[in-house]
């Protein structure tokens, strides 16, 4: 019989494993444009930093890899927290400890993922 | 020329131990033995509390799975040669302990279990036999030779933590020699019982299990192909 989970993200493994590695891809592509950008424009201003983020197409880039961190990190730590934090290893306390720990997760992923729409969409 | 062994055993009698302790033997080898199996037999006559499962003696029945200096193997294919004077021996990781180097194997067989290891087809059986082409019998080979030593699965981290909702390579290696098997009609019930969080997606492919498996086999390349499995179904 299958194992069920109700707090991964996509409702079963298969879909978890693909956002995983399709965010991914979107950050290494994302962390390659910001550290090339960067390397081939050493100088810099920060008006022609600001024009660049302010340009739709990067808008959207960006959100895109905000949204996959927030993916990325909350499938990790789910993993992290499914295999150390249970009753299993720690006995009772183990499944409390698990729920704290995610919704400590779920907080920090809403926190990052609304400041990063309100920085850039915001005015 | 005698050869001397310095011999560190993990001993356990939970019946008058408090507490699990290693045990140092010095064993001296004449000559006549070639694997760590025969030295293992030859300790026990010197100390016969030592316990120790051990059947064929030749890597076909995989009961004398152990960790021997920190790497999982069976001992009777451990040539004693190839090992160094001091030999530190603990039952395989991550299953309770029965006593010394017995391991209570009840999850892993209970994995094995889920994945129904046997062929499922509902067809009228031939007269003979369900006949495969020698290129579908050849998709068998690397899958079928596996002797659930759980050498691989007790070395897997993954294992370790979730050993009743993780399959374990041993179990996903034989899950995938029956979803490959042309004989077989059940590849989408099987594929539907895999599309959990856990019982296949729980592998990170640290490649432990290809590391240790004493028959060669690669149970991490296994489950590649049955998360590709997943994925051609789903899209």
């Amino acid at each position: 019989m299958a194992v069920t989970a109700v707090t991964n993200l996509g409702r079963n493994g298969l879909s978890d494993w693909l956002v995983q590695r399709i965010s991914a891809v979107i950050l290494l592509a994302y962390s390659v444009f910001i550290v090339g950008y960067l390397v081939y424009n050493p100088d810099v201003t920060y008006a022609e930093w600001k024009d660049l983020m302010s340009l739709t197409c990067i808008k959207i880039f960006s959100l895109a890899a905000v949204m996959s961190l927030v993916a990325h990190g909350w499938i990790g730590m789910w993993g992290i927290a499914t295999d150390y934090l249970t009753d299993r290893l720690m006995g009772p306390k183990g499944s409390v400890l698990r729920w704290l720990f995610l919704l400590g997760c779920a907080a920090f992923c809403f926190v990052y993922l609304f400041w990063g729409i309100q920085i850039l969409w915001g005015n | 020329m005698t050869d001397v062994r310095t011999i560190e055993v993990y001993r356990y009698d939970p019946a008058k131990d408090e507490a699990p302790y290693m045990q140092t033997y010095t064993l001296e080898l004449d000559g006549s033995e070639r694997m760590l199996l025969d030295a293992l037999i030859k300790l026990k006559k010197q100390d016969e509390t030592l316990s120790f499962r051990r059947s064929c003696r030749e890597g076909i029945c995989g009961s004398d799975g152990m960790n021997v200096n920190g790497k999982n193997g069976l001992a009777c294919l451990l040539n004693l040669n190839h090992l160094p004077k001091r030999i530190v021996i603990r039952p395989l990781p991550g299953l309770p302990v029965i006593r010394d180097l017995v391991v209570d194997m009840s999850m892993f067989y209970k994995q094995y279990e889920k994945i129904k290891p046997y062929l499922i087809n509902d067809t009228p059986a031939p007269a003979k036999e369900r006949l495969q082409s020698p290129e579908e019998r050849e998709k068998l080979d690397g899958l079928y030779e596996c002797i659930l030593c759980a050498c691989c699965s007790t070395s897997c981290p993954s294992f370790w933590w979730n050993p009743d909702r993780f399959i374990g390579p041993s179990g996903l290696l034989q899950a995938y020699r029956f979803l490959i098997d042309s004989r077989d009609q059940a590849t989408e019930e099987r594929l539907a019982n895999l599309d959990d969080p856990f019982s296949v997606f729980r592998c990170h492919g640290i490649q432990n299990c290809v590391a240790v498996c004493p028959k060669g086999l690669n149970p991490t390349k296994a489950i590649g192909h049955i998360r590709n499995m997943l994925l051609r179904r789903a899209t």
